[in-house]
């Protein structure tokens, strides 16, 4: 069980810090968003496996020959007051860690996916009430505002796109068809869930790369593979023009129409970095979509990812 | 046919244009070109009241109803959190374009105009 727990911790450690930072610095994943977006999922799920099977294998040493058999008998140990002989105060200390880990990570993940379903509701509600749905186009609803928006509301059974009055005004017919069809990728791909994990993910490990760097990078992704949606639709120079002109009219107009928001504007900025910059510059000098094989390459590596831990938290049992 | 949801915000635009509290029939009287009865325009305002988005006063007769805040406040509320300006919120929009320094945003123009 040494070997195991050995193994667990160096790749937790490996994916905790190395390996996200390498993956956010990659320049392949703006030319296939699709696969860096499983990368990512699989690098988040081994690594909270490794972490949580590194712990437990180390600290259930002393109850059995492997994790699963350890597992069962900890209880009754517990239960009857005593610990087997041999066990160090460092693996109660790893047991205990583990057990905390893995609530925290899981009323993380259901407290971020609470409240966001609060706000969604919230704002669904007050979308409800000052925007007028669009006769002509099914689906959409018009914000009567001034600021150049356009946004998704992801919903339970059926999402929301609102364009702002101000946005209709700034972009013509076929710059508007980008941004709506980069809207209803989002909803149609369910993005939002997506994000809210990787932010739960951030939420709960706020000091981890895996995390932070995961959630950024994860952010400008499903940006990036909306954008490959609507590029099926409309050329890339329209694309290309309504982020331009989007990004540079809501800078000076948005903000300054909002008193009291400076602050969390600046929070807000420092989040979102350079995202629009990428996205252009992808659109105005598209590198070629990575290649086939090196997409296989990078799925197999998620899946390996993904075999490495379990293989090493279930192996020994099935193998003794 | 309108939908609940376009009825919530036809009653809401009446109490929002509104200078004093309204019965249920004086606002059943001003959604013109619907013949609706006063009970689902009741029912209607039960639903925006728990919402909290109306206020009913209890001690007239028929009871009075008024917006809880002004359609202004409303739109900066939501404003807020499009721009990701809203504190403790959680982000739950997807947004066509985030937030872009002033600096970002001329990178921006001078890319697509050098092209």
């Amino acid at each position: 069980m040494t070997v195991t727990w050995v193994a667990l911790a160096v790749l937790a450690v490996a994916l905790a810090w190395p390996v996200p930072i390498l993956l956010a610095r990659a320049s392949w994943p703006s030319r296939a968003p699709a696969t860096a977006l499983v990368v990512w999922q699989a690098i988040a799920l081994a690594g909270g496996l490794s972490m949580l099977g590194a712990l437990f294998s180390y600290g259930l040493e002393p109850f059995g020959p492997d994790l699963a058999s350890g597992l069962a008998a900890f209880p009754g140990w517990v239960l009857s007051g005593s610990l087997p002989a041999g066990t160090t105060f460092l693996q109660m200390f790893a047991v205990s860690g583990g057990i905390l880990l893995g609530l925290h990570l899981v009323l993380t993940l259901g407290l971020t996916f609470g409240r966001a379903e609060r706000s969604r509701r919230r704002h669904a509600q007050l979308v409800q009430l000052l925007s007028a749905p669009m006769p002509e186009r099914p689906g959409l609803r018009l914000l009567d505002h001034e600021a150049p928006v356009a946004y998704c509301l992801p919903g339970t059974t059926r999402s929301v796109t609102v364009l702002s009055a101000g946005l209709v005004e700034l972009l013509d017919d076929q710059q508007l068809r980008a941004v709506i069809a980069h809207e209803l990728a989002h909803a149609t791909q369910r993005h939002h869930l997506l994000l809210v994990a990787f932010r739960a993910w951030r939420g709960s490990l706020p000091w981890f790369p895996i995390a932070t760097r995961a959630l950024d990078a994860v952010t400008v992704l499903v940006e990036m593979l909306a954008d490959d949606r609507a590029r099926q639709q409309v050329p890339d120079e329209a694309l290309a023009a309504s982020i331009a002109l989007v990004a540079s009219a809501s800078n000076t107009a948005a903000v300054s129409s909002l008193d009291s928001g400076a602050d969390a504007a600046a929070r807000a900025l420092a989040a979102d970095g350079d995202s629009a910059e990428r996205r252009l510059t992808r659109l105005i000098t598209p590198g070629r979509p990575l290649g086939a094989t090196a997409r296989a390459v990078a799925l197999v590596c998620s899946a390996a990812l993904l075999a490495v831990p379990t293989v090493l938290i279930v192996a020994p049992a099935v193998v003794s | 046919m309108a939908t609940l949801g376009e009825l919530e915000r036809s009653v809401m635009d009446i109490l929002w244009d509104a200078p004093d509290p309204l019965a249920a029939t004086d606002i059943r009287d001003r959604l013109d070109g619907k013949e609706l009865a006063t009970t689902t325009v009741l029912t209607v305002l039960g639903r925006l009241e728990s919402k909290g988005f109306v206020t009913r006063e209890r001690d007239a007769r028929p009871h009075l109803f008024a917006a809880a805040t002004t359609r202004a406040a409303h739109m900066a509320e939501l404003m807020h959190e499009v721009l990701g300006t809203a504190p403790d919120r959680e982000a739950v929009l997807a947004r066509f374009i985030g937030q872009v320094s002033a600096g970002e945003a001329d990178t921006l123009r001078r890319m697509l105009s050098d092209k």
